[in-house]
């Protein structure tokens, strides 16, 4: 399998924060949804693989590239869609592509002008006149106009309403319908990706906890519970994560086979959300 | 083709949409030749993610359902009549153990469901 990203051992130090040493490949052709709590470093990841700020250790290589020795290359074959997209307030939507445009040797102008019109966007309308929403298509458009074989979004869905959040989703997956087409996007609304996401990449705290496939995680991670007083954590295989009330316990494990195997009749099995494995990690396996 | 994808069901999705393109190749709604989705087309079509239709046919096509055709497609494989019959009796056989399971609830005995299936039976004769 191609990679359109790799990434290596990737470091940055913050006061208060540290990136570290992270490391997965997200494969050509599918989705991958990078998901964590906010400020698990999601945004650092997606700034560094744009070479938008200074890496402090590690590599990043897109379409087998280097990407800061080849940025200029690998940068055109990029469709990055921030979270908040920034363009002239008073400039004319179609004034801004026009301006873009000769920045990219593959730019369709009757793709955009089509695109426009699917989103319901007019190219006389001005930047600032546009919704959240719609700075968002627009974004996505210019993304999609110059045929990109990448496209990175930061937080995409963040602050739009459910029915956009579904045509975004719908979109990304027309975007794979061609196998050389690669979409990551961040996100911590864990069910746009639970929809579409084929493989998933967890951080926590700055390190990467898993990166895999959707589907294998979602089979094998799960959550037992029993009574109070029934269970420890360490009683449970694999158990990540841990939740008591008066009523009972709740843990996370990775391997919910193995923890039947082990527990049988004396817990209960839920198969585990992504936001069940985001909530239990965050809180750890302590006393909380 | 008809598909039904349960979010509510405990079985994993490839494995619901495996059951029933073999339960439409069984019961003759899918015949041989009959060209399939591609895995990325089925994949949105279904909302659900590429990987998991990819291990769906691929299910299919080791348990000899359907031929991969390298850069053409996914299409009904050629079943052979005994190993057709044998897979038919088998979904018979599962769907009966599915009544007795509800009988049993419902503390059906079994003579009594002998009756209701003889009825059964020859109300379709």
């Amino acid at each position: 399998m191609t990679n359109a990203i790799e990434i290596k051992r990737l470091r940055k130090e913050y006061k208060g924060f540290t990136l570290e040493d992270a490391t997965f490949d997200v494969p050509e052709g599918y989705i991958m949804g990078l998901i964590g709590p906010n400020g698990a470093g999601k945004t650092t990841i997606i700034k560094l693989i744009m070479n938008l700020i200074r890496r402090d250790g590690g590599e990043v290589r897109l379409f087998g590239l280097d990407n800061l020795r080849h940025e200029p290359e690998v940068k055109a074959r990029i469709g990055f869609v921030y979270d908040v997209p920034r363009f002239h307030e008073d400039v004319p939507l179609g004034v801004i592509a026009s301006a873009i445009a000769p920045f990219y040797v593959k730019w369709d102008a009757s793709l955009f002008r089509r695109l426009l019109e699917e989103f319901e966007l007019g190219p006389k309308t001005m930047f600032k006149k546009l919704s959240h929403g719609q700075k968002m298509k627009f974004s996505l458009a210019l993304a999609l106009a110059h045929d990109a074989d990448l496209i990175l979004m930061d937080e995409p869905t963040a602050g739009l309403d459910p029915v956009f959040r579904f045509e975004l989703l719908e979109r990304l997956r027309s975007i794979i319908q061609n196998e050389r087409k690669t979409v990551l996007f961040s996100s911590h609304i864990t069910t746009d990706l639970e929809r579409v996401a084929d493989h998933i990449t967890f951080i926590h705290e700055g390190r990467i906890v898993f990166s895999e496939a959707k589907d294998d995680i979602l089979e094998t991670w799960g959550v037992v519970k029993a009574g109070p007083d029934v269970l420890q954590p360490a009683d449970v295989p694999e158990s990540r994560g841990v939740k008591r009330t008066d009523y009972g316990i709740e843990i996370l494990t990775s391997d919910v086979a193995a923890a039947r195997d082990a527990l049988g009749g004396r817990a209960v099995y839920d198969k585990a959300t992504l936001e069940d494995i985001m909530f239990y990690m965050s809180r750890g396996n302590g006393h909380a | 083709m008809k598909i039904i994808i349960s979010n509510a069901s405990p079985d994993p999705i490839y494995e619901q949409v495996t059951r029933q393109i073999k339960g439409q190749i069984i019961s003759g709604d899918l015949k041989e030749g009959d060209p399939l989705p591609s895995i990325r087309k089925l994949a949105q079509d279904l909302q659900i993610s590429v990987i998991t239709t990819k291990r769906a046919y691929e299910e299919l096509q080791k348990e000899g359902f359907i031929d991969a055709v390298e850069g053409k497609g996914s299409y009904v494989a050629m079943q052979n009549k005994e190993l057709l019959r044998e897979k038919k009796m088998k979904l018979v056989e599962e769907k009966m153990s599915e009544a007795v399971e509800e009988a049993r609830l419902l503390g059906i005995t079994l003579p009594e469901l002998r009756e209701m299936l003889t009825l059964l039976f020859k109300e379709k004769d």
